[in-house]
């Protein structure tokens, strides 16, 4: 291990030098990297922000991308919506950088959409989220809800045996919009009305008492139950403790988490919760060369031999490494060509296999569930046969049934509506 | 006319001059040097100015109430977000049918949780008079009906604080639900036109600055206007010494009601401003955080002043910008030192340590002043 | 760990079951094929493949099994050894031979293949066990054993339990048996008499059983059902409200809690402290660091935290007070910027010092679970243990308040500053004692709360506010109305929260906090006299 890890070391420490000395005849490559290093969101997103520094200092360790060296560009958008769009601005207006990798809440992402397609970049989006966008400039490397909740309710549905389903979530766009998709799924594969108990509660919810005593008495109806948890960051600890307490194991009431992955589970006693799932494209555990490889330099990086890696990471991972497929591809940095050159690009993913740019720009994903185990870790427990293509637009909205996004030339559209045979919205806009 | 006092003043006029003036360059660099000059204003800066007057708005509003009433209100976020949640409505509905989905009517947050129609508290809002009238009327009506309970029942001091910084946490909490229909946590954004102008142009955005420039220097008149009138006196003295004011026969809870609502009201038009600026606005603005903030732009400015408050306001977010980008984890190190440091060893805050304020204008040190704070 | 437990209940049962299981070892080459059937099977064969290796009489079964259940059987990839992890933490685990138990050191998680376990495998091994335990020697494992049989007996069972009825000594067993098998009756065969014995039962798969009976065709039969459930509903009623009350008590502690130190500072000394939530965090930090100092002993860590995060956070009072507080006598406004400006600073602290990560801080033992009063009603423990601390520390207080020279000098200087230091008490030392004391018990609270919720950077941010309105709704100054206040609110929420959830109940009472002020402009109880108006 030791010696391992001084190899890595002296790589890295090559790398660095030659990033020094190679002085790029031409402009260097700027990438912007617009996460929170301060405020709430700050836990989640500075392990992006050094993520995308690894990816960069490695990229040009290889010789950059077109001779070009990489240069990151930094900023703080401090958890503040309103901060991220100036930001972003910056970014893009300032300092004129070619690509954008950043955000995490839904919320942040809105806020600066219509910067960035403003100012014609580029923007490279890491996390779930809840569909219902597909914008000419962002490309979502993270999962569509047809991408982790669908999935994770079949598996329950199917390989254990639930018949009766708590949604639970905080109450925010993200389990809003994914709880009707599911509800409308369930009802669609015959569960009644009364099996389905939905329930939202504020950011930070900290007394779970009532909420996990009525989950507790829905549970008893002599069904199966299962919870279904989009439940945000903080609230976790209460819940899953309140849950341990009042005698709720995994074996009797599963819950199945979206938003709980490794690093949330760093800041948990995890003891209580073995046997709970959650529901990714990617866990630290998974066994591929690949993924070994990235646990390593990231260790290494962050110098730090308990450091975790994530489903956003990888997502990162896959995002940086289709932005240089494309440029190689286009032969340059021009954002209209990069657009176009990247619907089509494939790269490896960290779980063995490929992920491909589809034309609506989300990528194609395999589905994980995990059971949480005692060193906080999850344990493989299914995986879909094949990955699975990010749908922007569900099909269990009413309102985006019939829309479908192409980015391609000649239909160049993020909702376009199949039976009246319009692109709506943003399109004609831009059309006129 | 009250109004037309403060223009006579000096320190008002020198005030107008350097904030004209101020508008005047920022527009000639952004409009007439070329975009590669070191000279040149990006639309990116001016747009960060705007924010700022807007945040100095604020602050102005809330020296009204803090500097010359004696109340510190830790709710005014509340009002100035009213004021940009009636904005966002109506930039919504401005939309029309160029949302995501194409619907007509109802905004994008609305089609796909499956609402079938707008709810009646959204009529009106395609309407930009009826819209604007609501950006005083909405943080008005709720100063009105908020100051009438509080001061009639002479809430005062630390309860009063406390019990503004419950309605705007009340208020965050009820934002943020779905049920509401006002986005949630996501909030109003990707707006595009105000009053038939692109908002997405350059042009359009120096508008909005210019605007923010102009409203600042009409509230800073109104508030110099009734600090120098009857009224102000008679404000000054319920902070100095309520009992005693009411007790010569003042009606001293008229004249707190009518200087709060003004207030909310200036707040409100400062956050109508803001929320075409910055592109959104969600509750996070209703965070009691947010609202001791703006008191401690106040207070570093310097109390009682006015102006302090603008440049309170100012350097705050100046300093928020450049730090932020630079150091992120010295950040909240730098912000909460400042505070204990400008409280502890700069009473009368920045204002007080350059220009000396006239002895009436500041909050009087003697003991009697601290009546009804605790 | 539940599951281990009853993994070496399950082979020492078998082990008096199945002959010659105890000392055997299987010939090295079959039990390579059983660890490999294991591994290699599909979840669903899995089942049968525990119980050949259960049943092959291998006495180091019971080891295989135990890290099975655990995730911690594996394979080697290289060379198909199979393996028990002995730590699996990090890149590189430590294991041991699964045949010989020779120690192998460590092997890279890249060579590792962890023989998958899920949910359902370790719940059959649970309902094996539940079978197995009826006959224990132990009374307390037949009883959660026969408790778990209701709703899980079927056919095959349904002829032995009778038997076991006969056989048993204990009443408790024998009435859980008995339910069990009406469950049975009532559900499958609709058992006019087994109805019954379920009336008046808070079961919840016995209330399942008498749905189902409703719902049959015999007249009779859903009579006595309905009639059962009836009887049933009432009792639940009671059982609920109960519930209720408990929690608000509980949540109405939290409040007190975090309220009660801020009493002090902000009720007594008229610092409005907002920072008071960070000295809340600093005591939970403190459990924390216990706990990493203490590795093992959770419980014993806990208790030291008591005195600790007391001191911890006293300690940082008078660092507030000495540095900030005491250059703003009687400019209460101001010292909340300032004290605002302290909690940015010092959540920064943790933030730079610590982690942005939120921490675990682990329950002991003797914390978890719940006390069950019946069937439909269990207390839980952290909230219990909670609300006793909440009450001692208002008792330890009231006694220092009432009782003690230094609570009477704090009287004496809130109530008249100049008389007081004429009549030779010190003031300015009263002031710092007053400060810390009102920190300590911040930090108290965060020993308590980090038992509760997340000890992270924002943890003091979060109850801030709610500790302003205890202390503001009970009239500032008073103890008493600190403790109703917190346990007014508390009740008040968690009676709303059914009826219109959790968001619009917290809203709920802060309007009516809003409006009580205005009744009432000083709160539950105001202070009186000349010191009310200073």
């Amino acid at each position: 291990m030791s010696i391992r890890k001084h190899v890595k070391l002296g790589l890295s420490a090559l790398a660095l030098s030659i990033s020094f000395s190679a002085v790029a005849a031409e402009d260097p490559i700027k990438v912007g990297i617009l996460h929170s290093l301060s405020g709430t969101m700050a836990i989640s997103e500075s392990a992006l922000k050094d993520t995308m520094l690894m990816l960069i200092e490695k990229q040009n360790a290889a010789g950059g991308i077109l001779g070009r060296q990489l240069e990151p560009v930094v900023v703080d958008p401090a958890s503040n919506w309103p901060l991220f769009a100036e930001k972003a601005r910056e970014l893009l207006a300032k300092d004129k950088v070619d690509v954008i990798f950043g955000n995490w809440t839904s919320v942040s992402r809105k806020s600066v959409l219509p910067v960035i397609e403003e100012l014609n970049g580029l923007l490279f989006y890491p996390v779930q989220y809840e569909g219902e966008e597909s914008s000419e400039n962002v490309f979502y490397t993270g999962a569509a809800p047809n991408q982790q909740a669908i999935p994770a309710v079949n598996y329950l549905m199917n390989d254990i045996g639930v018949e009766r389903w708590v949604l639970a979530g905080t109450d925010y766009v993200y389990p809003r919009t994914t709880n009707k998709i599911l509800e409308t799924y369930l009802k669609a594969q015959g569960v009644a009305a009364e099996d389905i108990m939905i329930n939202y509660t504020p950011f930070g919810h900290s007394d779970w008492q009532a909420i996990v005593s009525d989950i507790k008495a829905f549970g008893s109806a002599g069904k199966k139950t299962a919870v279904v948890s989009t439940i945000n960051g903080d609230a976790n600890v209460p819940f899953y403790r309140e849950l341990g307490n009042q005698g709720i194991n995994a074996a009797d009431i599963p819950v199945v988490a979206f938003s709980v992955g490794e690093q949330e589970l760093s800041g948990i006693d995890t003891g209580p919760l073995v046997g709970h799932l959650a529901a990714w494209n990617y866990f630290m555990s998974v066994d591929a060369e690949a993924n070994y490889d990235f646990i390593d330099a990231w260790v290494a990086y962050t110098g730090k031999e308990d450091a975790v890696t994530n489903d956003p990471m990888e997502a990162h991972y896959i995002g940086f490494n289709m932005y240089v497929e494309a440029v190689k591809k286009a032969g340059t940095t021009d954002v209209n060509a990069v657009k176009d050159a990247i619907i089509g690009v494939a790269v490896p993913n960290l779980t063995g296999g490929i992920a491909t740019m589809m034309p609506n720009h989300h990528i194609t994903k395999p589905v994980l569930i995990g059971e949480i185990q005692d060193n906080g870790q999850f344990s493989v427990v299914w995986q879909t046969p094949s990955t699975v293509v990010g749908d922007a637009w569900s099909d269990f909205l009413p309102g985006s049934k019939d829309l479908i996004s192409d980015w391609r030339k000649p239909m160049f559209c993020g909702n376009f509506n199949v039976v009246t045979g319009t692109c709506g919205g943003k399109a004609a806009v831009a059309a006129e | 006319m009250w109004l037309t006092r403060p223009l006579a003043e000096r320190s008002t006029r020198t005030f107008l001059g350097v904030l004209f003036a101020a508008l005047v360059i920022v527009t000639v660099l952004h409009v007439f040097t070329p975009q590669d000059s070191a000279l040149h204003v990006s639309a990116y800066t001016v747009t960060l100015l705007g924010k700022y007057l807007c945040y100095a708005l604020l602050a102005v509003a809330v020296d009204l109430v803090w500097g010359y009433l004696g109340i510190l209100s830790l709710g005014h976020g509340a009002f100035f977000a009213l004021g940009g949640y009636a904005m966002g409505m109506y930039l919504m509905r401005q939309i029309g049918d160029r949302g995501t989905y194409g619907d007509p009517v109802l905004p994008d947050f609305m089609v796909f949780l499956n609402w079938q129609e707008l709810p009646w508290y959204w009529l009106g809002f395609d309407m930009a008079w009826f819209a604007f009238a609501m950006v005083l009327l909405a943080p008005g009506l709720l100063a009105l009906v908020f100051g009438f309970l509080a001061f009639r029942s002479r809430v005062t001091g630390v309860y009063l604080s406390i019990i503004t910084q419950a309605l705007t946490f009340a208020l965050m909490l009820a934002f943020f639900r779905n049920e509401m229909g006002f986005g949630g946590n996501n909030g109003l954004t990707d707006f595009r036109d105000i009053l038939g102008f692109n908002l997405r142009t350059d042009a359009t955005r120096l508008g909005l600055f210019l605007a923010t420039g102009v409203a600042l220097a009409i509230g800073f008149v109104i508030c110099r206007g009734i600090v120098t009138s009857k009224l102000g006196r008679v404000a000054v003295a319920c902070r100095d010494a309520e009992a005693r004011t009411r007790f010569l026969g003042y009606r001293v809870e008229r004249v707190q009601l009518f200087v709060f609502v003004i207030s909310a009201m200036l707040a409100g038009v400062a956050g109508a401003l803001y929320v075409p600026q910055v592109g959104i606005i969600n509750p996070s603005e209703f965070s009691p955080l947010f609202s001791i903030e703006i008191v401690v732009w106040v207070a570093l400015g310097g109390r009682a002043t006015l102006y302090g408050a603008v440049i309170g306001a100012v350097l705050v977010n100046y300093a928020k910008t450049v730090l932020t980008g630079v150091m992120p984890d010295a950040w909240l190190f730098a912000l909460g030192g400042l505070f204990v440091l400008v409280t502890v060893f700069l009473p009368k805050g920045i204002a007080g340590l350059v220009f000396k304020p006239k002895k009436a204008a500041a909050p009087a040190n003697n003991p009697d002043s601290q009546e009804a704070t605790v | 760990m539940g599951i281990i437990r009853l993994l070496s209940q399950l082979l020492l049962v078998c082990s008096l079951f199945w002959p010659g299981f105890a000392q055997a070892q299987v010939e090295d080459t079959e039990a390579q094929q059983l660890l490999t059937a294991l591994a290699d099977s599909s979840f669903a064969e899995k089942k049968a493949v525990v119980n050949r290796i259960a049943s092959s009489g291998d006495e180091r079964a019971r080891g295989w099994l135990e890290s099975f259940a655990s995730n911690k059987l594996a394979r080697i990839e290289s060379s198909g050894q199979f393996i028990i992890v002995t730590d699996n933490r990090g890149r590189d685990w430590t294991v041991q031979s699964a045949l010989t138990g020779e120690n192998l050191g460590e092997f890279s998680r890249r060579d590792i293949d962890t023989v998958r376990v899920n949910n359902a495998l370790r719940g059959e091994l649970e309902d094996i066990l539940s079978v197995i335990d009826l006959k224990s020697p132990d009374q307390s494992s037949r009883l959660t054993a026969a408790r778990a049989l209701k709703g899980s007996v079927d056919s095959a069972l349904a002829e032995r339990v009778p038997g076991l009825i006969d056989s048993e000594q204990s009443e408790p067993v024998r009435a859980a048996l008995t339910e069990a098998l009406a469950i049975y009756r009532v559900a499958e065969q609709g058992d006019l008499a087994a109805v019954e014995t379920l009336s008046g039962s808070l079961n919840s798969q016995a209330r399942a059983a008498l749905q189902q009976a409703m719902r049959s065709d015999d007249p009779a039969l859903v009579a006595a059902a309905t009639k059962a459930m009836d009887s049933i509903e009432q009792k639940l009623t009671l059982n609920r409200a109960a519930e209720t009350l408990y929690f608000g008590l509980s949540m109405g502690s939290v409040l007190v809690l975090a309220a009660i130190g801020l009493a002090i500072t902000f009720g007594v000394m008229g610092v409005i402290n907002m920072a008071h939530g960070e000295l809340i965090m600093l005591g939970a930090y403190t459990t924390w660091g216990m706990q990493q100092l203490l590795p093992g002993q959770p419980g014993l860590a806990l208790i030291l935290s008591i005195p600790a995060g007391f001191l911890v956070a006293a300690l940082a009072g008078v660092v507030i007070e000495r540095t900030v507080i005491q250059y703003l006598k009687g400019r209460p406004l101001e010292t909340l910027l300032a004290t605002f400006g302290v909690s940015l600073i010092l959540q920064q602290l943790v933030r730079t010092v610590v982690s942005p990560l939120n921490r675990t801080v682990i329950t002991p033992e003797w914390m978890s679970g719940s006390v069950m009063i019946n069937e439909a009603l269990s207390l839980t423990l952290n909230r219990l243990y909670v609300i006793g601390f909440a009450l001692v520390v208002f008792a330890g207080l009231m006694l220092i308040m009432r009782k003690t020279r230094l609570g009477l000098e704090v009287r004496a200087v809130t109530q008249n500053r100049a008389m007081a230091r004429s009549m030779g008490i010190r003031a300015t030392r009263v002031d710092i004692l007053t400060f810390a004391l009102g920190s300590g018990v911040a930090g108290l609270a965060g020993v308590a709360l980090s038992q509760i919720t997340n000890v992270g950077p924002n943890l003091g941010q979060s109850y801030i506010i709610d500790s302003f309105m205890v202390v503001v709704f009970g009239g500032v100054g008073n103890l008493w109305g600190t403790l109703l206040a917190g346990l007014t609110l508390g009740t008040i929420n968690q009676l709303l929260e059914p009826w219109v959830g959790a968001v619009l109940a917290k809203i709920m009472v802060l309007v009516m906090i809003i409006l009580f002020i205005q009744k009432r402009p000083r709160g539950l109880f105001p202070q009186k006299g000349r010191a009310a108006e200073g």
